[in-house]
């Protein structure tokens, strides 16, 4: 892992909404091939911070690049570099296996040939050659997800952001879906996570807890613990959240 | 581009993979059409009749079998007093009694003038109404014809023509109206009904991150139902011009420009309800409301416009279906060209340009 390039930088961002502070300030760095833990409690302002990178939004102020590309003036460029995954299930339902692929190479513009190898690799690592003309809706969530997660990564993004991606999926399935964020970082591929469970924290190579619009802690898990002296990510969560006006 | 096409192929798997979406579609316009042409009229047939005869004379009789001859009336019964009149209305089934006073031929022969009582059961006020013109039509007729020429030295007799519907056929009227209803109905409410689907299930989110522009989604959104609202109005003027006879005098090519034109102008309205409504309940709600029932009711396609309340009247002045109307009974039942109808034209490209501004303004603060 090279820790010294920056993919994502932040530097004051700052976000409101009407007289709301939903970003105050926030400043850090995300690394190439760094699994980025993004936790918070809901309403601290975590998701908003990522819709601003993603494009989605827009910061009040602020200096932001994503994959070296400005935010206020590269998100073509942006977009192009980057996947997402929503914590809403994200494919067509009453769309087959392949049309789904077919429909995100096509808004990629990934050319044809290619595609269909990607498919055929994809299908194949998955084990769903034989579903690929089954409708999404008749697969079960854990797949679902999974297979969310590899058409997010077809058009070879440089990061990946994933929105609280295994909400409602079983604690095998979350396992194995944590398998898959492992080898596409190993690819070198940057993952920004945000999530609610706290084992999965332990998971990420570096995590920042948002609290009240700021963050109040990023380091890795170990270094977290050792700070808050607490045997789990779930003791520095908590110590962190007592003290928060908006959190639930 | 061929992103775009992509996008738009997608889209049509949606709509014809959703069994209530092809309803909707197809099912719906032929419906309603069929039952607008052929259950809902204005013409009264075989009406019952009750007679209360009091002199049984000739002249009496003549006018009952002219009455019962007319196609209108069939007879219910001959009353024998006043008070079964009251008693035979109550039934429910006979919806006019006709009163002759004693001796009608020799008074009418003596002193020229006779009564004739028609009492009509009001409780359906159209029925009641147009029963009682009918009749008086056909007594008139009668003693013109009987009694005019002896009597009468001058007269002056009305020759009337109903110009553009000579058989006043009320389905030359459903179709403009239907027309309007149905493309509305497409085009405002399953656009919006689409685009709102996309937001509730979160995968317009996935749209917007990717290379796609807003715009290329909302037209690939949009393309579709432009297709199928075409495929629809033409379904439409074919069922009405070949089942039903409603005739098309004008230019098919100005006819169907108006109709792109008048589908144009409902997609934005469609896109403004997307960005306005939150999920897809809301963006029928809103297209239900206030789409469907002013369009029905304001649009001057069952009520007459001039007989609204003045409040009424100047708001269907803001009922894009109201001057597109105007516009299909123009083209094809007068058959007149583009200089006739290039006010209400205008009116519905204004409405077009204005919808899609507050849309554009409600997207964009959407994003910030």
């Amino acid at each position: 892992m090279n820790q010294n390039t920056p993919v994502i930088t932040v530097k004051n961002l700052v976000k409101k909404f009407g007289s709301f502070t939903a970003n105050d300030h926030l400043n850090f760095e995300v690394y190439k091939g760094e699994i980025f833990g993004f936790l918070g409690a809901n309403g601290a302002g975590k998701t908003t911070a990522m819709r601003i990178l993603c494009g989605l939004s827009s910061p009040t102020s602020g200096e932001l690049t994503v994959g070296g590309f400005d935010v206020y003036r590269q998100t073509e460029q942006i977009k192009r570099n980057i996947g997402y995954m929503s914590q809403k299930f994200s494919l067509y339902e009453d769309l087959t296996i392949a049309e789904n692929i077919r429909f995100y190479g096509g808004i990629y513009g990934i050319p044809v040939k290619q595609r269909k190898e990607k498919e055929h690799l994809l299908l194949k690592k998955l084990q769903l050659e034989s579903e690929r003309n089954k409708l999404i809706a008749s697969l079960p969530l854990g797949w679902k997800q999974k297979l969310a997660f590899s058409i997010a990564l077809l058009h070879d993004p440089k990061i990946v952001f994933l929105d609280e991606p295994t909400g409602g999926v079983d604690p095998i399935t979350r396992r194995q879906f944590w398998d898959f964020i492992y080898e596409a970082a190993a690819e070198g591929k940057t993952i920004f996570v945000t999530t609610h469970y706290m084992d999965e924290a332990e998971y990420c190579d570096r995590v920042s807890i948002m609290v009240d619009g700021r963050i109040a802690a990023l380091d890795t898990p170990d270094a977290l613990k050792k700070q808050f002296n607490s045997e789990d990510m779930n003791g520095v969560f908590l110590q962190l959240a007592r003290h928060a006006r908006n959190g639930d | 581009m061929k992103r775009f096409f992509g996008f738009v192929k997608k889209e049509f798997f949606h709509i014809f993979r959703d069994v209530r979406t092809m309803i909707i579609l197809f099912g719906i316009p032929i419906a309603q059409l069929l039952l607008f042409g052929t259950v809902i009229t204005n013409e009264i047939k075989d009406a019952h009749l009750a007679i209360y005869d009091q002199s049984k004379d000739e002249v009496t009789r003549e006018i009952t079998d002219k009455l019962l001859s007319s196609g209108y009336f069939v007879l219910n019964s001959y009353l024998d007093n006043d008070g079964d009149i009251e008693a035979i209305f109550k039934k429910g089934k006979v919806k006019e009694v006709l009163v002759f006073g004693p001796n009608f031929g020799q008074t009418l022969e003596r002193e020229g003038k006779a009564d004739v009582q028609i009492i009509a059961d009001a409780s359906d006020p159209n029925v009641g109404k147009l029963l009682a013109s009918y009749t008086t039509g056909i007594i008139n007729d009668y003693i013109l014809k009987e009694m005019g020429e002896l009597k009468m030295p001058m007269q002056i007799t009305p020759e009337v023509r109903m110009f553009y519907n000579e058989e006043l056929e009320s389905v030359y009227m459903f179709v403009p109206g239907i027309m309007a209803m149905i493309l509305m109905l497409i085009s405002a409410m399953m656009t919006s009904i689409s685009i709102t689907r996309e937001k509730e299930l979160g995968t317009m989110e996935i749209l917007l991150v990717s290379p796609l522009r807003p715009v290329q989604i909302i037209l690939g959104k949009v393309a579709p139902y432009l297709i199928l609202s075409v495929v629809n109005a033409v379904m439409i003027l074919g069922i009405g011009h070949l089942v039903f006879g409603v005739p098309i005098h004008g230019s098919w090519v100005l006819l169907m420009a108006e109709s792109i034109l008048f589908i144009l102008m409902a997609l934005c309205l469609g896109i403004l309800i997307s960005a306005v409504a939150k999920n897809q309940m809301v963006a029928m709600f809103i297209s239900l409301v206030a789409l469907m029932l002013p369009t029905i009711l304001l649009s001057g396609f069952m009520f007459p416009i001039e007989n609204m309340p003045v409040p009424l009247q100047v708001l269907s002045h803001l009922m894009p279906p109201r001057w597109f109307i105007v516009i299909l009974k123009n083209i094809m039942l007068k058959g007149t060209g583009f200089l006739f109808v290039w006010e209400e034209t205008l009116i519905l490209i204004i409405m077009a340009a204005v919808f899609t501004a507050i849309a554009v303004k409600k997207f964009k603060t959407r994003l910030e």
